[in-house]
């Protein structure tokens, strides 16, 4: 099995081509991209050296559930965490106040880059907790924040996040755990959660639960829904972790993927109900959770990338190794490596390609959220927070499908030896495949593009979206040569994605089954073209560094002919989605549920 | 405890560098890392300084580069020297030894640690020749490193186990790789390391006559440099009932039973 390689390079040219971050790093004492890579390469070390080796036992052994109720996490994951936190790399994008590091989101995302790439499995305690910090620093009160932050920051204590029942999943107001309220205005939970994510397990001191739940008369649906803060041991008078809260886990789920993170079915208030803290106000726990949930799927997102990323460093690896078959031309009787097979290079491009778009993707998504924050003024920060609104089902989607797609095509490049355990190919493809389903299905995904993002501000989020591709379709065109022939392709899916993007707003406003038909098919395309797109900024970027005499001509020259790999075989695709985009209901429900059967 | 560690500035062994075929020496004009020899005497002199003492670096390095100084001072290291003068180009073991001792003086250290050798060099030379310049008693192979009063006290690995020896101090110590676990640089300690002071001197600040470094004062000369030979295809022993008694005969020739 290869080990993973940390992607520096490939870090370095989209924080300079995609994100920016000279220019972000102004509102973040003046980083530029030097000191940034400094700091990613010591953490790419670490997490080199540290993390990635534990993938392998982390499929194999799993996290295991023991009879006294405790979680056993693999071989090595609680030693390395505790090494992760002394290191501090969890909280580097997360306020000084408490004890963060101060940098843009987008470096923390760099660095969970390459956490992901090292180990899923173990990324996901990290991940969960960021997003119970996010809630917590944007909607937790004063003293709460002050009571749980630093520890959390710091990764000392974990977090969970618990929205999902047996009845409801996609559906979150469908949710029934309850919550009372008790004399001393703390509340009492009673209810099972399921699919809790590090739920339970031996990494951290304690575990900070945000568990949704609903109180004795609110409202139905997602308007009763209230968010509370349930640590697993209830703080002391000292604030350190004291008796245990009644909230246990049942049982854990054996898994396609991911076996080393903990699938949790969560009991609250088996005894006497677990004590909860209310954060902010009684039903207001969907609106705070929209508020995170940007980060959350973004860094789904990312998980698509990142598996990808590990599976073509293994796969181009053995294609080199791998002697099978005479090309072309050979020698009789010789054999070659199969890198020098046409179609093994077409499935190792499509891989690159893709893996340089779902990046350029996430980290301009990510760009985009810090901007939201740090922007000059109100009009850049509002029009940085669209962005990333538009951006954010594209991420979440396209990215994690693409991610299966191409931990697929890693084996299929392995031949039989990739359906075979033995290669460790095969926990890419498993792993990723969860990717789609968690934090809103893909399909949920695909409504939330064309039916909330695409009628922001009355369509003018996404007509000045289509604008910026039309500005880099024309600076492509103009520089001549291979980049005028990306820009040819870039150009002609662009006309596709707008003439898909007014079907639908036209046909949409009158029946919204029409538009829905279609989602899944245009969040496609929105994310070929987007990849596509971003590739382009790229290719003029990587061309400029050329032209300015780089020191590392063939790294750039390679990334003008992911680009160019990107505009002759996948950018196409744009255009065979469009029949299906405006296909319309009726196709869809011509068979009714019974024929569908037969 | 003044503790100074020297430590060399490589090329990254993992995008292995080139040899100039005019100097037949290391081209150096890439970014430079530090050599890992190196992170364990700065673990260990990290240890030994604990919360009194402190840590200083020295390195000698071409083009002002200080990427290896700065995961040292990531790691815990207060400070650092570093030489970096165009006359130093060529400059042979002694001359490095005799540029460092200088260095070195100026902070009058209890302790110096130096790697046995370094990842790029190998010529395993440089610490002894700086403790004799220096006039300083020194200890080779150090596995370990305790200081009682005003004696340094070490566990020198050989071929059979190890030495204990004692050594008065002030004195130099290098130390073999891998006998400690070397802290990786925490996200705090690498902002802190950018504040950190890096003294960049040159020769004639050392009070060193350019004429006696550099290709000028190279006692050494590199003849001509050739690939290593490629590695032989290794026996291979088939197991006709007697395969055991074949590998001890051939250990056996080794010398290594
Ligand atoms: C490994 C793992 C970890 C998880 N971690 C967590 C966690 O930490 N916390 C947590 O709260 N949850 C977690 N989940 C739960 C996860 O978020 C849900 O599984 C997901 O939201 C889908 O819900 P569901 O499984 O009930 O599927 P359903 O909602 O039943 O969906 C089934 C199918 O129907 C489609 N569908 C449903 N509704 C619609 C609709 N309105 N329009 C179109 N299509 C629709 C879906 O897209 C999907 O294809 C985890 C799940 C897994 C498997």
């Amino acid at each position: 099995m290869t080990e993973y390689r940390a992607p520096l390079r490939d870090i370095r040219h989209v924080l300079s081509s995609i994100v920016d971050i000279d220019d972000l790093g102004q509102h973040f004492g003046g980083l530029d991209l030097d000191t940034s890579m400094g700091i990613l390469e010591e953490a790419g070390r670490f997490i080199v050296d540290q993390v990635a080796p534990l993938n392998r036992v982390g499929d194999t052994v799993g996290s295991v559930l023991n009879d006294d109720g405790t979680v056993t996490t693999p071989p090595g994951f609680a030693e390395a965490y505790k090494a992760f936190v002394e290191a501090g790399w969890g909280g580097i994008g997360f306020p000084e106040e408490y004890g963060g590091g101060a940098m843009p989101g987008t470096m923390g995302i760099a660095v969970q880059e390459m956490l992901t790439s090292a180990s899923m499995g173990f990324s996901l305690c990290p991940l969960l907790t960021q997003g119970a910090i996010d809630m917590l620093l944007h909607h937790g009160s004063e003293q709460q924040r002050e009571t749980y932050l630093a520890k959390m920051i710091s990764g000392q204590w974990s977090g969970t996040m618990n929205l999902t029942e047996p009845d409801a999943g996609s559906d979150v107001g469908a949710l029934r755990t309850k919550a009372v309220k008790a004399d001393d205005g703390t509340y009492r939970i009673t209810g099972t959660k399921i699919y809790i994510t590090f739920g339970e397990h031996d990494m951290a001191e304690n575990i900070v639960h945000l568990v949704l739940a609903r109180t004795p008369d609110a409202p139905p649906g997602t308007k009763g829904i209230s968010c509370f803060i349930v640590p697993k041991f209830i703080l002391d008078a000292d604030g350190n972790p004291g008796v245990r809260n009644d909230a246990k886990v049942v049982s854990i789920e054996h898994k396609l993927g991911i076996h080393a993170s903990p699938t949790c079915v969560m009991a609250f208030g088996e005894e006497d109900g677990a004590v909860g803290y209310l954060i902010g106000e009684e039903n207001q726990g969907m609106r705070y959770m929209f508020t995170m949930m940007n980060n959350a799927r973004l860094s789904v997102g990312l998980e698509g990338l990142c598996i990808s990323e590990r599976a073509f460093q293994q796969a181009y690896q053995y294609a080199t190794e791998r002697v099978q078959g005479r090309t072309v031309g050979a020698e009789k009787g010789s054999s070659n490596a199969i890198i020098d097979h046409p179609d093994v290079r077409r499935m190792l491009l499509t891989m690159r390609a893709q893996i340089d778009a779902m990046r350029a993707i996430c980290y301009y998504d990510s760009a985009a959220v810090d901007r939201s924050l740090v922007g000059d003024n109100e009009a850049d920060r509002q029009a940085a927070a669209d962005l990333a609104q538009l951006l954010t089902p594209i991420t979440k989607g396209w990215c994690t499908d693409v991610g299966c797609e191409v931990t697929s095509t890693a084996i299929q490049i392995y031949g039989g030896m990739g359906y075979v355990e033995e290669t460790g190919v095969a926990q890419h493809f498993r792993d990723a495949r969860i990717a789609p389903i968690y934090e809103g299905t893909n399909g949920i995904q695909a409504l939330d593009l064309v039916m909330r993002k695409l009628p922001m501000n009355g369509g003018a989020v996404i007509g000045g979206y289509l604008a910026d591709m039309a500005k880099t379709t024309t600076a492509l065109q103009s520089a001549g040569g291979e980049l005028a022939a990306i820009g040819a392709s870039l150009e002609s899916a662009v006309a596709t994605l707008t003439e898909a993007t007014t079907w639908l707003g036209e046909n949409g406003m009158a029946d919204p089954v029409q538009a829905m038909a279609g989602a899944t098919p245009y969040l496609e395309m929105m994310g070929i073209v987007t990849g596509g797109w971003l590739l382009g900024r790229s290719a003029l970027a990587a061309q400029a560094a050329i032209d300015a005499g780089t020191d590392d001509p063939s790294f750039f020259e390679a990334k003008i002919g992911s680009a160019a790999f990107f505009a002759a075989h996948l950018l196409p695709r744009a255009a065979g989605l469009l029949a299906a985009v405006t296909a319309g209901r009726d196709v869809l429900f011509r068979l009714d549920a019974d024929q569908l059967a037969s | 405890m003044n503790i100074v560690v020297c430590v060399k500035q490589i090329p990254d062994p993992a995008d292995p560098g080139a040899l100039d075929p005019e100097t037949k020496t290391l081209k150096r004009d890439v970014k430079l890392i530090l050599d890992e020899s190196d992170s364990y005497g700065v673990e260990m002199a990290l240890q030994l300084a604990g919360d009194e003492g402190t840590v200083s670096l020295v390195s000698m390095a071409p083009n002002s580069e200080v990427g290896g100084l700065r995961t040292a001072l990531a790691m815990g290291a207060e400070s650092a020297v570093l030489v970096s003068d165009d006359a130093l180009k060529g400059s042979d073991a002694l001359t490095t030894a005799k540029v460092l001792a200088a260095a070195i003086a100026k902070s009058s250290p209890d302790l110096v640690i130096a790697a046995t050798e370094s990842s790029d060099g190998y010529t395993g030379t440089v610490p002894e020749q700086i403790a004799a310049l220096m006039d300083l008693p020194s200890v080779t192979f150090a596995k370990e490193i305790a200081l009682d009063g005003g004696t340094a006290k070490v566990k020198r690995q050989t071929e059979s186990g190890y030495d204990s020896v004692e050594c008065p101090l002030p004195c130099l110590v290098s130390v073999t790789a891998g006998v400690v676990e070397p802290r990786y640089p925490s996200f705090k300690g690498i902002m802190a390391a950018k504040a950190k002071p890096v003294e960049e001197v040159t020769v004639a600040d050392l009070g060193l006559d350019a004429g006696s470094v550099g290709w000028a004062g190279a006692g050494q000369e590199i003849v001509s440099i050739e690939d290593a030979p490629a590695r032989e295809a290794g026996e291979v022993i088939e197991d006709e009932g007697d395969a055991h008694e074949r590998i001890v005969a051939f250990l056996d020739e080794l010398k290594v039973l």
